[in-house]
């Protein structure tokens, strides 16, 4: 097939058909499965692990065979999210978890919690979320009070992608209530430790594969080393990990535009109506074109947006939050047009286009909201001009 | 614990075809893969060796320079070490004649194996031959049909299947095993393997380097012969009556069964 040329690595072509080789042998024949019984697909991750596959963001002296190059990361996210972004979720939302651990930790901290992650030998999540604090991120109510050299963590954490699953887990909570964003920290709390257990696992519309669950802490004594940075950086880092981990959801959405392309334009060409294949309608296939053009435009962008981080900018929020928006709405769109395509057939479970229909709608929704990537494209574009027009 | 898995190279059956006129393989434009069976001798190799921390697991091959390849998928997916039996001399060795080059390449290898895996049999020629006549030339017991193994204290437990039932065998080590297909799902290459495969150059092994004797490999000590190789022709439907009164049409099958001599 046609490709643009990326100019992608070495590593990152043979990361791109290593892993297109095991989510088509390994991912796809237990895809509809795992959506249905809402399984976690922990063989699937634990594969993943020993193909090396597990550490592609973690730098080499961490057990990783990360050297400055995000994309064989975000080519991973896309090829699993080909086939199954329930799969893919799960899979990212390791890189997540250890995100602000890479980006704001100390030495002891990334060489203590990075490799066993990096190896695939533990699991990791992400844990900000609140009842009461989803975009408003900074009302977080969850506390942690020092006591010795300890911190008392008490509070809910709700939708926590990879909860119960894994085993190392970033955790945002309020030290100096009277500061606001500024008086949230970040910890490093370890599946296990007495007070830390679990709460409902939430049953989804889509990416049913992934675990989604609550969090609860009840005097939970973490040890004061384990916080990452500062006392009220935990704001900073959550932050910094969005604009990092935008391009993965990026990714995700690329990958399932994708599937969903692959899966229409297949069908469009041997579903006959009025004797001839429906691709054969000119309505038809400019539906498809336009698909097509968002796909490409999406993974540009995406693509685009990791190489400006990777060659060390350090202005990208836009960036990031352009490309997580662009491409969740056009996966959106391209996911719904599929099932169009498919028509009668494509509402129906036994075809794999409903499913992508289901997983797509939360692209626009986790990781900030589309609103809120508008909210922080706008924001720069007002900061950007302001400093201009001073010059 | 040393371990010694036999690999071949073959054409990828989902795309082989046959020449109509020659009879013959169209290799061109057709993918080389690794046996189907071998994968699964292999991965019982590499299960193994994680089961067994210390083991050291050798891929061995016979073929033309290409044949590297399979070899190269084994280290991919965890293999220590590689032999590529390679030589003009070996070209156009029968069962007997790979067996006996394939047994001697064992025999140079340090430490001496305690294991030597074979596929069930390779897809292309299918003969199921080779893994016992290795076995043979080396005087190991060997186990055909393997699609379980514990091993402790020197000595292995097999577990071997037939159509009707399962069998399970004690066996002392070293001995040789043929694989079935039900014994695992094999695993697919890491990227540090493929990795250190890439980097990896394979120096082919001649027969005089394992001291094969002249008189027994290649086409001429072959004492088998390929005459004809062909694929049998399609089932036609048969030949259907129908509408008659049935005496009739019995009439007409018995009939039919003598002009083809059958009765």
């Amino acid at each position: 097939m046609a490709e643009l040329n990326y100019g992608l690595s070495e590593l990152a072509q043979e990361i791109r058909g290593m892993v297109r080789e095991f989510a088509e042998t390994r991912v796809k024949p237990v895809r509809a499965e795992l959506d249905e019984e809402g399984r976690f697909p922990a063989e699937i991750l634990r594969e993943l692990g020993k193909m090396d596959l597990m550490g592609l963001y973690i730098p080499a002296e961490y057990g990783g065979t990360f050297e400055g190059d995000s994309l064989p990361n975000i080519i991973a996210v896309e090829e699993l999210s080909r086939i199954c972004i329930g799969v893919s979720v799960s899979y990212a939302a390791n890189g997540l978890g250890a995100d602000p651990i890479l980006i704001g930790g100390s030495e002891a901290q990334k060489k203590k919690y990075l490799p066993p992650l990096a190896s695939g030998e533990k699991w990791a999540a992400y844990a900000l979320t609140e009842p009461n604090a989803g975009s408003d991120a900074g009302s977080i109510r969850t506390t942690a009070v020092k006591k010795g050299d300890k911190y008392v963590l008490n509070g809910t954490k709700q939708w926590i992608t990879n909860g119960g699953e894994a085993d190392i887990y970033t955790v945002f909570a309020v030290t100096d209530k009277a500061r606001g964003a500024r008086g949230v920290s970040a910890f490093i709390v370890e599946k296990g430790t007495p007070g830390f257990s679990f709460g409902k696992k939430e049953n989804k519309l889509g990416i049913r594969a992934s675990a989604t669950r609550e969090l609860i802490f009840e005097d939970c004594e973490v040890p004061a080393e384990n916080l990452i940075g500062r006392e009220g950086t935990g704001f900073i880092w959550a932050m910094k990990t969005f604009d990092v981990s935008r391009p993965g959801i990026a990714a995700q959405a690329v990958g399932l535009a994708q599937g969903a392309l692959d899966e229409a334009v297949a069908y469009a060409k041997v579903r006959e109506q009025f004797g001839r294949p429906i691709i054969a309608n000119q309505g038809l296939s400019w539906m498809l074109a336009d698909m097509a053009t968002k796909v490409e435009t999406a993974r540009a962008l995406t693509y685009a947006v990791v190489k400006t981080i990777d060659a060390g900018s350090k202005d990208y929020s836009k960036f990031s939050a352009m490309c997580k928006m662009y491409a969740s709405d056009a996966a959106m769109q391209v996911a719904t047009d599929a099932v169009q395509v498919f028509g009668g057939y494509g509402y129906m479970k036994e075809y794999p286009v409903e499913k992508m229909m289901r997983d797509a709608k939360i692209l626009q929704i986790y990781e900030g909201t589309n609103q809120i990537q508008r909210d922080i494209i706008g924001l720069a574009l007002n900061k950007e001009y302001a400093a201009a027009a001073r010059k | 614990m040393h371990i010694v898995v036999c690999v071949k190279q073959v054409p990828n059956t989902t795309q082989v075809r046959i020449h109509p006129e020659t009879n013959t393989l169209v290799r061109d434009g057709v993918e080389s893969v690794m046996n189907p069976f071998d994968e699964n001798a292999l991965e019982m190799a590499l299960q193994l060796k994680e089961k067994h921390p210390g083991t050291k697991v050798t891929a061995l091959t016979m073929g033309p320079a290409q044949a590297a390849a399979v070899l190269k998928e084994a280290v991919g997916r965890g293999a220590d070490e590689v032999m590529l039996l390679c030589d003009k001399a070996f070209a156009g060795s029968d069962t007997w004649a790979t067996s006996y080059a394939l047994s001697r390449a064992i025999g140079t290898l340090e430490p001496k194996p305690d294991l030597v895996l074979f596929g069930k049999q390779a897809i292309d020629g299918d003969t199921a031959q080779v893994g016992p006549g290795v076995a043979d030339w080396l005087g190991l017991p060997c186990i055909t049909y393997a699609f379980g193994i514990e091993i402790a204290g020197g000595q292995a437990v097999v577990q071997r299947a037939f159509e009707d039932g399962y069998e399970r065998l004690e066996v002392a080590l070293p001995c040789a095993l043929t694989v079935l297909k039900e014994a695992n799902v094999p695993r697919m290459a890491s990227l540090r393997g493929k990795m250190a495969a890439k980097k990896l150059e394979i120096a082919p092994v001649t027969a005089e380097q394992i001291g094969a004797d002249p008189a027994r490999i290649g086409l001429t000590a072959s004492p088998t012969r390929v005459v004809k190789i062909f694929s049998p022709p399609p089932k036609t439907g048969g030949v259907k009556w129908q509408g008659e009164e049935p005496a009739a049409m019995a009439r007409r099958l018995v009939e039919a069964l003598r002009e083809r001599q059958v009765i």
